[in-house]
């Protein structure tokens, strides 16, 4: 199997996270990693960065990790995941700037047909642009 | 003012327990025009912050600073807390090579650049940045000197109030428009009780 684009989702809600990750598999089923988490670190709404970078490294591929979020926090506690990952991976890592849900799975849809991170974030910010 | 293993203590602890007592008041600023989850969120990182208090208090100050930084970062849970935790990462970067007191306001600007940037705010935005940048222009401008601990506390608290009447532009409260104007900003709050707490303990001390 050659190696896809992963997919991670960072939501304040762990509901709509785990939602937003059914959508994704249902389209693309196991062709493309995708990892999920929502909640502050006392579970309640909000984001956690441990736990973000834990769905990063589930999902990791060599050809880079695609995140999708939701409000926020959400990207703000994405951002700084990213940098605190190993140095080798940050570079290959993105927080799409993109609607959560419909993000998610028009990212795995492209990442599904093996193009790169570029092409998997381009599409998803292409529902942003209008 | 040097920074001793003792007075490092006092500074995190009294830091620490101001920003906790002051969870309710957040609390409700943030309700008025957030999501409410600023003061359980600072709560909880600095909850974090004093249960390490005694192996930060035994690190050099950068790397204490350093370990506060991450300590936020990771048990926030909001976007506070990589914007907090990247002013003291930062901060304790700069300490690295820097002396205080000489070199607090570069310290500190280090601090204040990296929340901005974190951030992608400015001034005038109805957040911390706006009480963080007028206590910077402050140290900037003052000589260390009896009266500079004073003139940090009315710039911080002047600085709050000054953001009740600004519109948001940046985070969840820029979602109400001009709704939200009328409240001070909650994140401009604590951090003005973050500069009140140092403060504080150096005046205690001196």
């Amino acid at each position: 199997m050659t190696d896809t684009v992963g997919i991670v989702i960072v939501s304040h809600s762990k509901d709509i996270a785990k939602g937003t990750a059914d959508m994704v598999r249902q389209m693309v089923g196991s062709e493309v990693k995708v990892a999920f988490c929502g909640g502050n670190p006392d579970g309640g709404l909000g984001t956690n960065v441990p736990l973000i970078i834990e769905a990063i490294n589930q999902v990791w591929s060599p050809k880079g990790v695609a995140i999708l979020v939701d409000l926020g926090g959400a990207e703000t506690n994405s951002e700084m995941a990213v940098e605190m990952l190993q140095p080798e991976r940050r570079e290959r890592v993105v927080v799409c700037n993109a609607p959560i849900v419909e993000g998610a799975v028009m990212a795995a849809t492209e990442a599904a047909g093996g193009s790169s991170l570029d092409q998997v974030r381009a599409v998803a910010e292409e529902l942003s642009a209008a | 003012m040097s920074l001793e293993p003792e007075m490092l203590k006092s500074l995190v602890k009294a830091a620490a327990e101001q920003v906790i007592a002051s969870a309710a008041e957040l609390t409700v600023l943030d309700q008025a025009i957030g999501d409410g989850d600023h003061g359980a969120n600072m709560k909880r990182g600095f909850e974090a912050v004093l249960g390490k208090l005694d192996t930060i208090a035994a690190l050099p100050p950068g790397e204490a600073l350093k370990t506060i930084g991450k300590t936020l970062v990771m048990t926030v849970g909001g976007a506070s807390g990589p914007l907090y935790g990247s002013f003291f990462l930062a901060a304790g970067d700069a300490l690295a090579n820097k002396q205080l007191p000489a070199d607090l306001a570069d310290v500190f600007g280090s601090g204040v650049d990296a929340v901005s940037s974190r951030g992608r705010s400015k001034a005038g935005e109805k957040t911390m940045l706006d009480v963080l940048f007028p206590v910077l222009e402050t140290l900037k401008s003052e000589a260390i000197g009896p009266d500079l601990i004073a003139r940090v506390r009315t710039t911080a608290h002047e600085a709050a109030a000054r953001t009740a009447p600004m519109q948001a532009t940046k985070g969840r409260a820029s979602y109400l428009g001009a709704r939200s104007v009328g409240h001070v900003d909650p994140g401009a709050r604590s951090s003005c009780v973050l500069v009140h707490a140092v403060c504080d303990t150096l005046e205690a001390r001196s």
